[in-house]
């Protein structure tokens, strides 16, 4: 898993609450058997007509909007447990999700696929998508060793939340893999001791 | 709103039924961090697995606990011509996927299509004595918490995770807050476990039990057969749960006792005494209690694209004026989306499909609901009906009650088991525009093919539609 650090982006606004999984990657499109390719389909059904063709209107094919920060209504990737939706959020190219209140399996997805969910507070939120309304370009700043968030637009900052454990994953680029296998000799006690 | 938030009661020393199977599972704790949980049983199904599997073999890792894992083929499989070579050749390469993983890392229980133990994962566990009282469960989807109604720890996963538990049998997970979510009372005439829940999370919203692990509890709980529990616990996740499980009772174990995985003989004397422990005691603390009168109940439907858009089925869609600020965009997407408008009452509206199936509602009990409202009535011109078991056992006692016959006389017709149009991952896709009453979880945009608009409803509610080809109040 890639390093995380600091990120300074702009940012892509998505301010619809309740954006479940199969918005995120709808199920036809989970019939891959790689990790691959699934950001072609991040969002499909918002983001593409019927004959494959973009749809103006959606964010992602609006080119004032750019950048690997993601930035969502409250209640982000509820539903499935999915985790094409992080590959597809992963593979699309961006780096942070930002939003008020995440689901708990699409954050522990994220996390494990090197993507980190930022939780702000509503306020926060709601001046981020203010700002954004105002310059497409604003851009915001994700420290995570200081867990800190920054709208560069107004210098605002907030400290957000992350499982000590987690951080450490992300900011070393180790995966749990590494830790559950290094504890083999535990697992086998346990069982014995049943 | 009936709910009432109650303080926990101070100065509690009992520990909660989640307490006991949690720490019974401790294998270590990472500081400051997760906890190393040891898992009982994993399901595994052809669509979050293949990426675990390649996983393990780009580390070199076998599986290390085979018969800990029951593989299932559901969620990308068609509901007809099961014998027959599958047409699509992405679903069909992901499937041969699935069975040479099987294969390659020796994994004793596979039920691939056709075989007579295949079936929707959550329905197939429980009827083959797979899930059983204390477990820690887990599988690469979010309705593992159908199995939390034995008294588990039973929650959906990533493929990451699946990795995981293949590897070790152990996944790291923070402990979850806890609550308890009581429903005193019995429930009315037509009013169902469904119904029960879909109430729960338009009370609760999509996010508000997200971070909790919820103990379903109370007079209307307790009268529930397993089949009912099932189906609240397992639209725990709707309202974000981390998973919601029941203590198991007289009724779990008799519904456990004598199937193929069950313990037997004197394994059996011991695990019921340890199960007859696993309850929450007395003054045991919960982070969170809600209390519902289960009287207040009517029969529901969802009227939006989420769980959480519930009504009453004589009920009004809420005005706008009715939903908070930061709310609305999301709200007229909504509405905008399933061509309804706010204010306006549903019963009555002209429906195109039903869909009976899922492993909310695609056990026997809900095709004998179903069977039972349709009896003697003709179906609907106007609806398209895909009848799906959820298990190749459920098709057979359809069979074997006497309820396919009732079913045929009545105009519809069974397919054969699969999660089928709940997900629509195969071809059993609600065309775009079109209105489906349907007895699965969710109702997001899409989730039953594109532009498809899904109304959640209990298998009775769904009897009555797919009869009078409206919605229609089944009591009425």
């Amino acid at each position: 898993m890639e390093k995380f650090l600091t990120l300074t982006s702009t940012i892509v606004p998505l301010p619809i609450e309740n954006v479940d999984t199969d918005q995120i990657i709808p199920a036809r499109f989970l019939k891959a058997t790689d990790k691959n390719g699934f950001g072609d389909n991040l969002f499909a059904d918002w983001r593409y007509n019927k004959d494959g063709s973009p749809k103006a209107d959606f964010v992602l094919n609006n080119s004032l909007y750019s950048g690997s920060i993601l930035v969502a209504g409250k209640n982000f990737g509820s539903g499935s447990s999915r985790e094409h939706a992080a590959w597809a959020i992963a593979g699309y190219g961006f780096k942070v999700v930002v939003s008020s209140f995440f689901a708990d399996i699409f954050q522990n997805n994220a996390l494990n696929n090197g993507v980190l969910p930022v939780v702000v507070s509503a306020e926060f939120l709601s001046e981020v998508f203010n700002a954004v309304n105002t310059d497409s370009k604003v851009t915001l700043t994700v420290d995570l060793q200081n867990q800190t968030v920054t709208n560069n637009a107004s210098g605002k900052s907030e400290n957000f939340e992350i499982n000590a454990y987690k951080k450490e994953c992300l900011l070393n680029g180790l995966d749990d893999i590494d830790y559950l296998l290094s504890k083999r000799d535990m697992i086998e006690a346990y069982e014995v001791a049943r | 709103m009936n709910t009432n938030e109650q303080t926990p009661p101070s100065g509690g020393q009992g520990a909660t039924l989640f307490d006991k199977i949690w720490d019974a599972h401790v294998v270590s704790s990472v500081e400051n961090g997760p906890t190393q949980l040891y898992i009982d049983r994993h399901f595994c199904h052809e669509v979050t697995s293949p990426q675990a599997f390649n996983g393990l073999r780009a580390r070199g890792l076998k599986v290390f606990r085979p018969d800990k894992t029951t593989m299932t083929a559901d969620h990308n499989t068609p509901t007809i011509d099961q014998d027959q070579p599958v047409k699509d050749p992405i679903s069909r390469n992901q499937l041969d996927t699935f069975a040479r993983n099987a294969a390659d890392f020796n994994m004793p229980l596979f039920y691939p299509l056709g075989h007579e133990k295949n079936g929707v994962v959550h329905i197939i566990g429980p009827e083959n004595g797979f899930t059983q009282p204390g477990m820690t469960i887990v599988c690469g989807d979010s309705h593992t918490s159908t199995h939390g109604a034995f008294g588990t720890i039973a929650f959906g996963i990533g493929t990451s995770e699946v990795e995981m538990v293949l590897a070790t049998q152990c996944i790291l997970q923070t402990r979850p807050k806890t609550m308890r979510i009581t429903f005193n009372g019995k429930l009315g005439e037509g009013v169902t476990a469904k119904d029960l829940a879909l109430y729960m999370i338009s009370k609760l919203t999509t996010g508000g039990a997200t971070g909790y692990f919820v103990e379903y509890a109370g007079e209307a709980i307790r009268n529930m057969s397993m089949e009912e529990r099932m189906t609240v616990c397992n639209l725990s996740i709707e309202m974000g749960a981390r998973g919601g499980m029941i203590a198991p009772d007289e009724k779990t174990f008799m519904y456990v006792n004598g199937r193929e995985f069950a313990p037997k003989g004197e394994e059996w004397e011991q695990k019921l005494a340890y199960w007859k422990t696993l309850k929450t005691d007395e003054g045991a603390k919960f982070d969170k209690e809600l209390v519902f009168d289960a009287a207040d109940i009517q029969p529901m439907i969802t009227y939006g694209t989420n769980p959480g858009m519930g009504m009453g089925i004589t009920d009004s869609i809420p005005t706008l004026d009715q939903i908070d600020e930061a709310g609305r965009i999301s709200f007229e997407k909504s509405l905008n989306y399933m061509g309804f408008q706010a204010g306006e009452k549903l019963e009555g509206k002209q429906i195109d499909y039903v869909f009976l199936g899922s492993c909310t509602n695609g056990r026997i009990e809900d095709f004998r609901i179903f069977a039972n409202y349709v009896k003697g009535k003709k179906k609907a011109d106007n609806v398209t009906a895909w009848l799906v078991p959820g298990s190749w056992k459920v098709e057979q006692q359809i069979r074997e009650e006497g309820l396919l016959d009732i079913l045929t006389e009545a105009g519809f017709k069974m397919r054969q088991p699969g999660c089928s149009a709940c997900l629509a991952m195969n071809d059993d896709k609600v065309p775009a525009g079109k209105y489906a009453v349907s007895t699965s979880n969710r109702n997001f945009e899409g989730r039953q093919g594109p532009g498809a608009r899904t109304i959640l409803a209990s298998p009775l509610v769904a009897a009555a539609a797919a009869i009078s080809g409206r919605i229609t109040d089944p009591r009425a």
